[in-house]
């Protein structure tokens, strides 16, 4: 597969590295009330979808960041690759 | 000459004569032949023996898509087992031997099988073979797998080199045919980036086997023509004797360049074969089309082949199989066969044409009917037919030319799970709407079955995939003939028919299939083995089809295809795996001491893809034991070295490193005093222990943290994922360093007396105290970092210096160290020492403990939120009974306690229910005088002092052992203070 | 009809005529007591032991294409139980006793032939790890052996012990692992559940899950609705999808694992062996095949097929240690779809709706559960509580902490 870098333009996939889905940006707040509950379905629950699906790839043999990739898993095709911090920070985790 | 069947013209050169043996046997034959062509030559129609049968076989294609032609090309260490001789092309000297037989090819005495063809019917292994139970290993499979497979491996390591390579292009094109030069010409002459590859040696696909005109020259002429133009041009790359084997997600193709297989062994310096990835914008996949056969009784014998491969081996090898020939056919194309034979003074015995309205010939016969059987032992000699008015005719021939229309090679377009789409005027599969990205296809392989289709087509496919403005030039002038194709797959009442040639498949098989419910037509693929063989199918997946939809009273698309799956033909595994064979399977990482270490001689282990020095042999140490037992004792005493440098390093810098730290270890960091270094245990989310190391502290805002050897990859890459990807905005930044530093531990007793000698720092007990770091200059200058940390328990530094200089350091640190008589130690010794001081190390941290399990349930700071906090917290892993990490030591201190061994009670029984724990590290301690052994045990911390059986039941090991501290040595920390 | 010798040489001295269908091809009825979704190998396993060992009628298995068609029918064909954690060992070593009398029991022959599985050891903390291992296992029952290069170099003659980058140091291994015709498996069960009298429904998909006052009571189907007292989800690879029908989100994500075969080869290897340094397991068929594999691709799909990365690198592993096997031939490859779970293990156990259990999880680990697995999943579903042996393949370990990772990898599925 190639992963059209944001910065880098399109790169071989075998340079990244794979984490999974994308909401794993959206780690639950610890002090909340259901902690608990919120930290297991965020650690071991997935949508899994057959289809589109947002997931972080790392750049590990290049620039070594994180993306979120835009890909679908019935087809393999990309549609949209972005900076994870740039998303991460469109999610509120800024502080 | 004994060439008797070699005919006039072609593009062999028959001024250049080949020797080869086949079967001990020697021939000659010409350059550009191959094996199958020059066999024929020389009359030879046996070529092999078939998988269940071992019927005897001869050609029947003269490609890639061969079932039935296969043999052991080469000897010794370089022996191909399975090699198509249809497809391998002839040197000088060239060896082959035929396979899969018992006695020789013509008396196979594994011929037997096809006497009782009646009892090993599809499938019919799953229905017997099961009484007495104990029979199917000790007696029934033997049997079979004596039979199983057609070629041999050498058993002797693969000689060759293989390489791969990487190309880019806007535009390939898979195939040289018409269609695949068309477009090459196109896009070629637009400047656009072309590659151009096909399997074969000779460029022009088809038009080498046609005697059609283009222009007014011989296709072969244009083909030559063409490639001539292509060739001059810079933005074209020709790949000849390359197989696109898969078309990959993305435009990325995988192609197999056969850089020396036409010749007896590699030029020196030069791959045997090449995998290259190819990386295309778009494609034009004009890979043709196969010929399929029509399944008849005793369709397999030597001498009926393709009729199609007939005017191969007659137009471009100037070859016949015999010289008298008979053609069966459904379309127009067997006719073809027919007259180039004929115009090369091969006498045709008759044209047979299932067709009422077929077309007549004043050169040769031609009847209305079908062949029904065959007879010939060891080849072809007769053909029976039946003729449309009932009556029969016997034909004799040495050779039957079989033509059922054409199956467009739409392989490549389903590699990507695209489905191919029904034609019933071809009545055969064309490529679907599906395709892979970027791909258009053209010509045959679209079902453009003509010349004229394939030149027009493969010009549109360039222009449009590449934008090219303007008109298409005209096109030369070639035959346009349609396609006049009635569909007909098996003679009517045939039985033993052959659909499978290669895994003996027949038109009763298939029948048996439908009968017994296995219809759809994976079940038919999977229970008959057709199309399972080395050809994949090519040429018989769709008789199967057609007779299991006849029978199931379906339409052939309905009825469906079977994946197509790369590669598109077998391939080498060895040009998969390339150069990383060997010592270069994987790369080495060596540490800046490496040249010293082996200097002194050291032995190394892989640690990863690390060389450590494991220990350090000194004259007369006969075993391990002796040399690491010695590197322990003497660093206890007086000061030993050892390199550390692979442990992994990471810089963290910024206003929030502090903060950072916070979040990734689940101890604290804020208040780490500037010059302070702290243990640190990182957990992963779901509050296992990951790694741990040590967070160093060098400015308010910059700390260097360390890792193990084996973590360094994935706790970076963690260490990333929580920078930018949960805390997008802290002001930090991170930097891996693993490369840039080399570093020493220095420990034992002596280690401060050694490093005064170096630094240019006090560095006395006062000055810099167990856990201080410091960025120093050493040496009178050179930069350099120095941590008073301890692994081995000893007043112990660890100082590290640029890469650059970690040579001249260790050499240093030797030199200084002499009056200390320091001794420098491994990896092993490492082990000993930390596993005496209780130390967890890869074998503790295996990714299911958690800092409980390892005693540091107390380091999980309540204050902050920590990576793996919240989830630590689970009742699971926190509950009553848990394991404790606990030291083990044998009562009777000739005792062994092995790694991996289990803890049980002193009493009881000893099975799995009642396992108590295991040991994970051990060692010979040598300051004690026994082994010890760390390992997780129930409840381990309350169990001090209680005796326990430590058993391996594996290794034939039970010793009585007793759990003491983990911390076998200085439990209080003295030394490392001091 | 019995299948034996006896019966094939009858068949053949008249004609082959009196063969029945291996299975029946019936109509779905309007409801049954148990419905199973997926004619896989542990589908069909399950409906097989519902009816013979748990006294259970009125099965169905729904398929949505062709019985066998998915990872039973894709996969390096291995069975084994060289498992190391109390929650996986003895379920997989219950696994292979059913393996070692199955034939007889279904009366097929699925070519089970223990011929042993090798795993190989190259560093000193891999062999502290696989003695563990070997203790368990001998500890639960199984078979282990230890062996040294030298045993394995008589085996194995043309192993690479000179020149690996990677030393081998010996080898873990069970003689009663091996291999079995993994396409039989499906047929034997379905044949065997068919004569019990379960109908094995194809072409039929579930599109829907009906639910009254919380209960399942039956499945919407592209052949009309079925009504169930039970319903048993047996799907993995599709898992996460079926289950999304009832909103449920899985502990598990769907991975392509790629398989391969060489042309025919004279047999070589006589078992099993896997390359504990690099990517890379192989045994070779009783067709001739070497039918090996290695990693997942590693990246979420449903696309049943691979990309090259991983087709070297296993092809890389492969030379490694066997390099006479250069100069033979890549026939096939395929790529299967594994249910990746979050520690590596599976889930056998009820859902939160009434009415509805689910089977899958299953990793790499599936093919050589299949016996086990429909035998566990049957127990479930006819008694309402697990089998002594699967008792920790439930869905709220991960909530309670009381995960089952073999490999360590914690809930990274493409690290199991």
């Amino acid at each position: 597969m190639i992963i059209e870098h944001p910065l880098l333009g399109p790169r071989d996939s075998s340079e990244f590295t794979y984490m999974g889905d994308a909401k794993l940006i959206d780690r639950p707040d610890p002090e909340a009330e259901t902690a608990a509950r919120d930290f297991y379905e965020y650690g071991y629950l997935r949508d899994n979808p057959a289809g589109w699906h947002d997931e972080l790839w790392f750049h590990e043999q290049g620039d070594r960041s994180w993306l979120v990739v835009t890909r679908n898993t019935l087809t393999h095709e990309i549609s949209k690759v972005e900076l994870a911090r740039d998303v991460a920070r469109a999610r509120g985790r800024s502080k | 000459m004994t060439q008797k069947n070699r005919l006039s013209g072609g593009q062999i050169d028959p001024n250049e004569t080949f020797s080869f043996k086949f079967d001990g046997k020697s021939y000659q034959g010409h350059k550009g032949d191959t094996l199958a062509s020059a066999l024929l030559a020389n009359g030879v129609r046996l070529m092999g023996r078939s998988f269940k049968y071992h019927r005897p076989r001869g050609v029947l294609t003269a490609g890639s898509e061969e079932p039935n032609a296969l043999v052991e090309l080469r000897t010794g260490a370089r022996q191909e087992p399975n090699t198509r001789a249809t497809t391998a092309e002839l040197f000088d000297g060239l060896v082959a031997k035929s396979q899969n037989r018992l006695g020789s090819l013509r008396f196979d005495a594994m011929a037997i099988n096809d006497r009782f063809s009646n009892f090993l019917t599809a499938g019919f292994y799953y229905k017997t073979f099961m009484w007495p139970k104990a029979f199917w290993e000790k007696v029934y499979e033997p049997i079979i797998r004596k039979a199983a497979g057609l070629g041999s491996l050498s058993l002797e390591d693969d000689p060759d080199v293989y390489d791969k390579g990487f190309l880019h292009c806007d535009l390939l094109i898979i195939g040289s045919g018409p269609a695949g030069l068309s477009a090459a010409l196109t896009a070629g002459r637009s400047g656009a980036q072309v590659i151009l590859a096909d399997e074969d040696f000779r460029m022009g696909g088809r038009l080498n086997s046609e005697t059609h005109e283009i222009g007014g020259t011989s296709g072969a002429q244009w083909a030559a023509a063409t490639m001539a133009e292509l060739s001059a041009l810079p933005n074209v790359r020709i790949m000849t004797r390359t197989t696109v084997i898969g078309a990959f997600d993305h435009g990325i193709y995988g192609a197999v360049e056969r850089v020396s297989d036409h010749l007896a062994t590699p030029e020196a310096g030069k791959p045997r074969q090449i995998l290259w990835r190819i990386y295309t914008k778009h494609t034009v996949l004009a890979a043709g089309a196969t010929e399929r056969p029509i399944a008849f009784e005793n369709n397999d014998r030597p001498g009926i082949m393709l009729a199609s491969a007939m005017r191969t081996y007659a137009n471009r090898f100037a070859v016949t199989a015999d010289q008298r020939v008979a053609i069966f056919t459904n379309n127009d194309d067997g006719h073809r066969t027919a007259a180039d034979l004929h115009a090369k003074g091969v006498k045709i015995a008759a044209v047979v044409d299932v067709r009422a309205d077929a077309p007549s010939s004043m050169d040769y016969e031609v009847l209305h009917g079908e062949v029904v059987n065959t007879k010939g032992r060891l080849g072809l000699s007769f053909a029976e037919v039946k003729l449309a008015d009932g009556s029969t005719r016997t034909l004799e021939a040495g050779a039957l030319g079989v033509s059922g229309g054409w199956n467009p090679n739409v392989h490549m377009t389903c590699h990507q799970r695209g489905r191919p789409t029904w034609n019933s005027d071809l009545a055969a599969f064309v490529p679907g709407a599906d395709l892979p990205m970027g791909m258009v296809v053209a010509g045959a392989a679209n079902g453009d079955l003509s010349t004229h289709g394939a030149l027009l087509g493969g010009a549109q496919a360039a222009k449009s995939l590449l934008g090219i403005k303007g008109r298409l030039p005209k096109l030369p002038e070639t035959e346009d003939a349609p396609v006049n194709v009635t569909p007909f797959w098996y003679v009517e009442g045939a039985s033993r028919a052959w659909i499978d040639q290669q895994n003996d498949v027949t038109v009763k098989d298939v029948k048996l299939s439908h009968q017994e419910g296995f219809r759809s037509v994976e079940h038919l693929k999977r229970y008959t083995t057709l199309g399972m063989a080395t050809d994949q199918g090519k040429t018989s997946n769709m008789g199967g089809l057609a007779i299991m939809a006849e029978l199931a009273g379906k339409t052939i698309p309905e009825v469906g295809t079977t994946i197509f799956r790369p590669p598109y033909t077998p391939t080498a595994i060895g040009v998969l795996a390339g150069r990383h064979t060997g010592q270069d399977f994987h790369p080495k990482r060596l540490t800046p001491s490496h040249k010293w270490a082996e200097e002194r001689g050291a032995v190394f282990v892989e640690v990863g893809n690390w060389l450590r020095a494991q220990w350090f042999p000194i004259a007369g140490e006969t075993h391990w034991r002796e040399s690491v037992d010695r590197e322990v004792l003497a660093t206890r005493k007086s000061v030993g070295v050892c390199d550390v440098t692979t442990l992994g390093k990471v810089d963290v810098q910024g206003p929030d490193a502090a903060q950072f730290l916070n979040m990734v270890y689940c101890n604290g960091f804020a208040k780490l005093a500037v010059g302070k270094t702290r243990y640190g245990l990182m957990l992963r989310e779901d509050g296992i222990a990951m790694d741990d190391g040590t967070a160093a502290r060098l400015a308010e805002d910059h700390f260097v943290v360390t890792t193990t050897t084996a973590n360094a990859l994935p706790v970076y890459r963690h260490m990333e994922f929580v920078r930018q990807c949960l805390a997008p905005d802290m002001d930090v930044q991170l930097i891996s360093t693993t490369e840039a530093w080399a570093q020493y531990a220095v420990a034992g007793p002596n280690a401060r007396k050694l490093l005064e000698k170096i630094v240019d720092v006090d560095i006395s007990n006062d000055a810099f105290p167990f856990m201080a770091c410091a960025n120093i200059t050493i040496c009178g200058g050179l930069r350099a970092r120095l941590f008073r940390i301890s692994f081995s328990g000893e007043l112990a530094y660890e100082i590290a210096v640029p890469t650059a200089y970690g040579d001249a350091l260790m050499r240093k640190i030797m030199e200084v160290g002499e009056e200390f008589n320091i001794t420098p130690y491994g990896t092993e010794a490492l082990g000993v020492m930390r596993i005496e001081k209780g130390h967890a190390a890869g074998n503790e941290l295996n990714g299911t403990t958690t800092a409980a399990n390892l005693g540091m349930g107390h380091m999980v700071s309540s204050l902050k939120d920590s990576i793996g906090k919240v989830l630590s917290q689970r009742d699971g892993l926190n509950a009553d009974g848990d394991l404790r990490q606990v030291g083990i030591k044998p009562v009777d201190p000739a005792d062994p306690v092995p790694a991996g061994a289990h803890l049980m009670n002193a009493d009881g029984p000893v099975d799995a229910t009642h396992d108590q724990g295991y040991a994970t590290s051990a060692c010979y301690s040598p300051n004690l005088g026994h082994s010890i052994a760390i390992g997780f045990l129930k409840n381990g911390s309350e169990r001090m002092g209680e005796r326990m059986r430590l058993v391996s039941p594996l290794t034939g090991v039970e010793t009585e052992v007793e759990i003491v501290s983990a911390h076998f040595i200085d439990p209080d920390g003295e030394r490392l203070r001091a | 009809m019995r299948y034996s010798g006896l019966q094939v040489i009858k068949q053949a001295l008249t004609g082959h005529k009196g063969w029945k269908p291996a299975w029946r091809d019936p109509e779905p009825k309007p409801n049954y007591d148990i419905i199973i979704i997926g004619g896989g190998g542990h589908g069909l396993a399950t409906a097989y032991y519902l009816a013979k060992e748990f006294g259970q009628k009125r099965i169905a298995v729904l398929e949505k294409g062709w019985i066998g068609g998915g990872n039973v029918g894709r996969n390096t064909t291995i069975i084994r139980s060289n498992y190391l954690l109390d929650g996986n060992e003895p379920f997989y070593e219950f696994s292979l006793k059913l393996w070692e009398g199955l034939e007889q029991d279904f009366n097929y022959n699925a070519m089970i032939s223990q011929r042993g599985i090798l795993n190989l050891i190259h560093s000193d903390a891999q062999r502290d790890a696989f003695i563990r291992r070997g203790n368990a296992m001998l500890l639960n029952g199984a078979d282990a052996e230890m062996l040294t290069t030298e045993q394995i170099k008589a085996r194995y003659p043309y192993l690479n012990t000179e020149d690996a980058r990677f030393p081998i140091k010996g080898g873990l291994a069970q003689h009663r692992g091996g291999t079995v015709r993994h396409d039989a498996v499906a047929w034997g069960y379905a044949r065997g559940a068919d004569k019990l009298g379960v109908d094995i429904i194809q072409n039929c998909e579930v599109t829907g899950f009906r639910q009254e006052n919380g209960r399942c009571v039956g499945v919407e189907t592209s052949r009309g609705y079925i009504g169930a007292g039970k319903i048993g989800c047996a799907v993995a690879g599709s898992s996460s999808r079926l289950m999304s029908k009832v909103d449920m989100r899985l502990p598990m994500e769907s991975h392509v694992l790629q398989a391969f075969v060489s042309e025919g080869l004279k047999p070589v290897m006589p078992g099993v062996v896997t390359f504990g340094a690099g990517h890379f397991y192989c045994s070779q068929s009783d067709k001739g095949g070497l039918v090996f594999g290695g990693d997942l691709d590693g990246y979420n799909s449903y696309a049943q097929r691979g990309n090259l990365p991983v087709v070297e690198d296993v092809c890389e592993g492969g030379m490694a240690i066997f390099p006479a096997f250069g100069r033979a031939r890549l026939l096939r490859m395929w790529g299967g779809i594994m249910d990746m779970s979050m520690d590596g293990s599976p889930i056998i156990d009820r859902t939160p709706i009434d009415g509805l259990y689910f089977n899958g999880g299953w990793c790499y680990g599936g093919f050589k559960a299949t016996p086990a697995s429909g035998f566990c999943f049957a127990h479930l579903l006819a008694r309402d509580e697990p089998h002594p042996t699967a008792t920790a393949y439930r869905f709220n370990r991960f909530e309670t902490g009381h995960m089952i990772d073999e490999k360590g990898m914690g809930n990274q599925p493409n690290l199991h």
